[in-house]
């Protein structure tokens, strides 16, 4: 009841091509995550999706149909803007019912949903204020109420927890993928945080320049990124490259290892380097380290370490975990 | 950005604005031109026919139009300068700490609300009256002989008039724009040694001039079209001392029912506007973000 | 306001503010007193600031003479006409433009306002002769359209300037909750853009109430509104000043109490947006 397939989508504004031939398949009930840098057209598309924007080329299918040239209104999908985008002149009750009372719905039934939708969201002590007399996370659950209330076939989030602050952030995230687990109901959700990806998802869809880059479950990407860009934006903090000359292997262009995959020692190691900056977090100490013809690498070590910039350290790639990529930025995959 | 259907429905919405202005300005544009190539006097209604330029030929070798064209001039720019200085001190007097504000502002910004003609009906009768107006009293209390404001400076007497009316707008919009001044910024200039001379030319004024911008726009469009504060003061006189363009075509139209000869006057009204708006237009097109 | 304020400072300027102010409100308020007084006091030199003898006369002879609830209710018809049925035309336009503008978008704004521009007496001749034509001379119908064509660029610039303001977000939000056009206007827009709205209507009953060029031309006795009502006052048969203040008193009362009231909207719609 809300399968979502995206074909040969297009979308041009002016000269500059926003969106290049992109085709995914979003599964009914699937959590699905855009994820990208700024720019990269992931709120475009979602915009495509909703009906707010026009597909250039392309057809979008939601449950067989191609709905390309249907309104927003009526494509039956509901949703969350960065903004919240409540309406001030209304009450929390009027905003969360606003699309029933559009759908003509008679008032029993929208005051009976309203009110089920609000005790979901724990808003019910204010459901007669209006949104300005509201904290952030309350206008959030009320821009999540007005969209759950009318049961589309797919909710579209469209960065919806970026003004909110970090702790707030963390719990709207559960609430949201708790909620959506519950109701059952196809989520498509963009974020540029990676975090929120990896946590949320059940697949995400990296973007790049209008492109997509990969589309997988959060630990495919992190596991097997398809390219440089993949392996490099999944994962914080980022991937190390290495000239694949430097690293001794000429076979190819680029290797990638994650800073958590490398060992650190200041006795022996494969590589070796002098640090440059130590940040000690506790749980953690993040080194910098130069590595002469290696580079700029960093290395993520458990718990605490005692080293301070200056001082020298030996390094050891754990096998199995390295990244190897072709002159294009491909990955190579091994042969079996 | 949206989608095509809304642009479809925006342009929709848009039409009958823009058609219905179209038509206003483009209809009777065209019969003025004609009609101003015409001869054609209501009160002569047998000698009718082409006239060629002669109507243009007439009207502007008039010396009328001369004065006229002078007399439009110094009354716009004369009250633009006025209001727009006098604008400035009143706002940056009204910014100052000062008991019952909302009173002095309710106080200011009244002679805008005042139908023209009355205004100018007060002014000319209980102002500037040479044998019982208020100025005659002063003037005789400061020693003075009483001024016939009307016959002897009609032009300058209707510049204090509109002067009157349009000040209120002009100090008001500067008002609005200096009290979005922010504290912090006039602060921050002290601290680099600006004295209050530097702080108004440097931080201020330059803050001003958006809203300055306006004033001047708006006002322009009012004042080139100053009419009824002639009719009913000085009719235009004596002689053509304080007749403007607007009031020149309406004489020769509605009074001389010259048709043809108030057409070219009507086609040359517009010229002279176009002008004025062109500049105009291209300086506040920069100084608004549409 | 951070800063302290010396009590001299602000006495002085307080002082200095209420004389600039009292004088540029003088020439009304005299107006006022002088409607109170009898033709005799009126014209007394030198001048009594109050009435000597307090009457309404004035009032009466004024209505008897020249019936101004005729010429008031012509007021109120055309300002009030003329500013909703330029309303009807110009929210669209400034839907249009404040929400799915494009490239034109700004020419347009910009050739609106220079259609302002245009100077009444270049197209009198002709609106005459088709008025004539027409029969609308001295037609409460006709003076409606004309002074809503004169108003509908700066009505269009006003209602823009504020909706501008409504974040684009919320109208999309109406869009995917269901909402058709005429509903996302009715239900969204309109009830959000109510203080622009009401200032915009505001301004243009100012502007048309006391406009005097079309008023005053097309006219006679019969439509004639306030302000040509007040020009039938220019050539008196003598000094009837107590008679004039009381007719201009009628006049500019409804406007100036309204002004009064809605100063601050007003002036922060006038600015178009340049200022905030």
């Amino acid at each position: 009841m809300g399968k979502i397939v995206l074909e040969g989508v297009e979308k041009t504004f002016g000269a500059i091509k926003v969106i290049q031939n992109v085709n995914l398949t979003v599964d009914d009930g699937s959590f699905v995550v855009f994820v990208g840098p700024s720019g990269c057209g992931k709120s475009t598309l979602l915009r495509l999706i909703a009906g707010l924007e026009d597909v250039t080329a392309g057809k979008i299918l939601i449950d067989g149909v191609d709905v390309v040239n249907t309104p927003p209104a009526k494509r039956g999908l509901s949703m969350v803007f960065q903004s919240y985008a409540l309406y001030p002149h209304m009450s929390v009750r009027s905003n969360i019912g606003f699309g029933l009372k559009m759908a003509g719905r008679p008032k029993a039934e929208i005051d009976r949903k309203v009110e089920a939708a609000a005790a979901t969201l724990n808003l019910t002590p204010y459901l007669d204020r209006r949104p300005r007399a509201l904290s952030g996370g309350q206008r959030q659950r009320v821009a999540i109420g007005r969209a759950i209330v009318r049961e589309p076939k797919a909710f579209l989030f469209d960065e919806p927890l970026s003004n909110l602050d970090a702790a707030l952030r963390v719990q709207m995230r559960i609430e949201i993928a708790r909620l959506q687990d519950t109701l059952g109901t196809t989520a498509i959700y963009v974020t540029h945080d990676q975090v929120e990806a990896m946590t949320m998802a059940d697949k995400i869809v990296v973007l790049s320049a209008g492109r997509i880059e990969q589309v997988g479950s959060p630990l495919e990407l992190y596991n097997k990124p398809d390219n440089l860009f993949v392996a490099g934006f999944i994962g914080s903090p980022k991937m190390n490259f290495i000239p694949g000359a430097a690293a001794g292997d000429p076979g190819a262009a680029t290797i990638g290892i994650r800073p958590e995959h490398i060992a650190a020692s200041r006795d022996s190691g494969t590589w070796s380097g002098t640090v440059t900056v130590a940040e000690h977090v506790g749980s953690d100490t993040f080194l910098y380290i130069n590595a002469g013809p290696l580079g700029d690498l960093t290395v993520r070590s458990v718990g605490e370490m005692g080293v301070k910039p200056g001082d020298r350290i030996f390094m050891t790639p754990e096998p199995g975990r390295i990244h190897r990529f072709d002159p294009a930025g491909h990955a190579i995959v091994a042969a079996h | 950005m949206a989608t095509q259907n809304t642009r479809k429905l925006a342009r929709a919405m848009l039409t009958p604005s823009v058609v219905i202005l179209f038509v206003w300005m483009i209809v009777p544009l065209v019969l003025t031109l004609w009609y101003s190539f015409q001869s054609y006097n209501l009160l002569n209604p047998v000698n009718n026919g082409w006239a060629g330029f002669s109507n243009y030929y007439y009207f502007l070798t008039d010396p009328s139009f001369t004065e006229a064209f002078v007399n439009t001039l110094v009354l716009t720019i004369s009250v633009l300068a006025i209001t727009v200085i006098g604008g400035i001190f009143l706002a940056l007097l009204l910014d100052q700490h000062i008991v019952g504000q909302g009173i002095v502002r309710i106080l200011v910004i009244s002679p805008f609300f005042i139908m023209p003609t009355v205004a100018a009906l007060v002014w000319k009768n209980m102002l500037m009256d040479p044998n019982y107006g208020i100025f005659a009293w002063l003037a005789t209390r400061l020693g003075f002989a009483p001024i016939a404001w009307l016959q002897d400076y009609p032009l300058f007497s209707i510049i204090l008039i509109v002067a009157w009316q349009w000040l209120p707008f002009a100090t008001l919009i500067i008002f609005t724009a200096l009290q979005s001044l922010d504290e912090e910024r006039k602060e921050a200039a002290s601290m680099d040694g600006a004295g209050a001379i530097n702080l108004f030319f440097y931080i201020v004024l330059p803050h001003l001039a958006r809203a300055i911008t306006v004033v001047i726009l708006i006002e322009t469009i009012f004042l080139l079209g100053v009419f009824a504060e002639i009719l009913v003061t000085t009719g235009g006189g004596p002689g053509f001392a304080s007749t403007n363009i607007a009031y020149l075509v309406y004489h020769q139209a509605l009074l001389d029912y010259d048709v043809g000869g108030a057409s070219a006057g009507g086609v040359v009204a517009v010229i002279l506007a176009n002008i004025v708006a062109f500049f105009l237009v291209r300086i506040v097109g920069k100084n608004l973000d549409a | 306001m951070a800063r302290a304020v010396s009590p001299r400072r602000k006495w002085s300027f307080t002082v200095l503010a209420w004389i600039v102010a009292l004088l540029l409100f003088f020439p009304i308020l005299w107006t006022i007193l002088t409607s109170f007084k009898t033709e005799g006091d009126a014209i007394l030199f030198p001048p009594a600031f109050l009435p000597p003898h307090w009457t309404l006369e004035n009032f009466v002879e004024v209505q008897d003479r020249s019936n101004y609830f005729k010429h008031f209710f012509n007021s109120v018809v055309i300002s009030i006409g003329s500013t909703l049925l330029g309303l009807v035309i110009t929210v669209p336009a400034a839907w249009s433009m404040a929400f799915s503008p494009t490239k034109r978008t700004k020419d347009i704004l910009m050739w609106m306002l220079s259609t302002k521009m245009m100077p009444a007496v270049g197209v009198l001749v002709p609106i005459y002769l088709i008025f004539k034509s027409l029969n609308l001379l001295d037609s409460l119908f006709g003076l409606t359209i004309i002074l809503m064509l004169i108003n509908l660029p700066i009505m269009v610039w006003m209602l823009y300037t504020y909706f501008r303001e409504i974040p684009v977000d919320i109208l999309e939000a109406s869009r995917m909750d269901g909402a058709v056009l005429w509903k996302e206007i009715v239900y969204v827009l309109l009830p959000m853009a109510i203080p622009g709205i009401a200032s915009t209507m505001l301004l243009n009953i100012i502007l048309a109430w006391n406009e005097a060029f079309w008023t005053l031309n097309l006219t006679a006795a019969n439509a004639a509104p306030l302000t040509a009502f007040i020009a039938s006052y220019s050539s008196p048969e003598g000094l009837f000043w107590a008679k004039l203040s009381a007719a201009s008193t009628l006049a500019i009362a409804p406007i100036l109490v309204i002004g009064w009231f809605s100063q601050k909207q007003l002036v922060r719609g006038m600015t178009f947006g340049a200022v905030k």
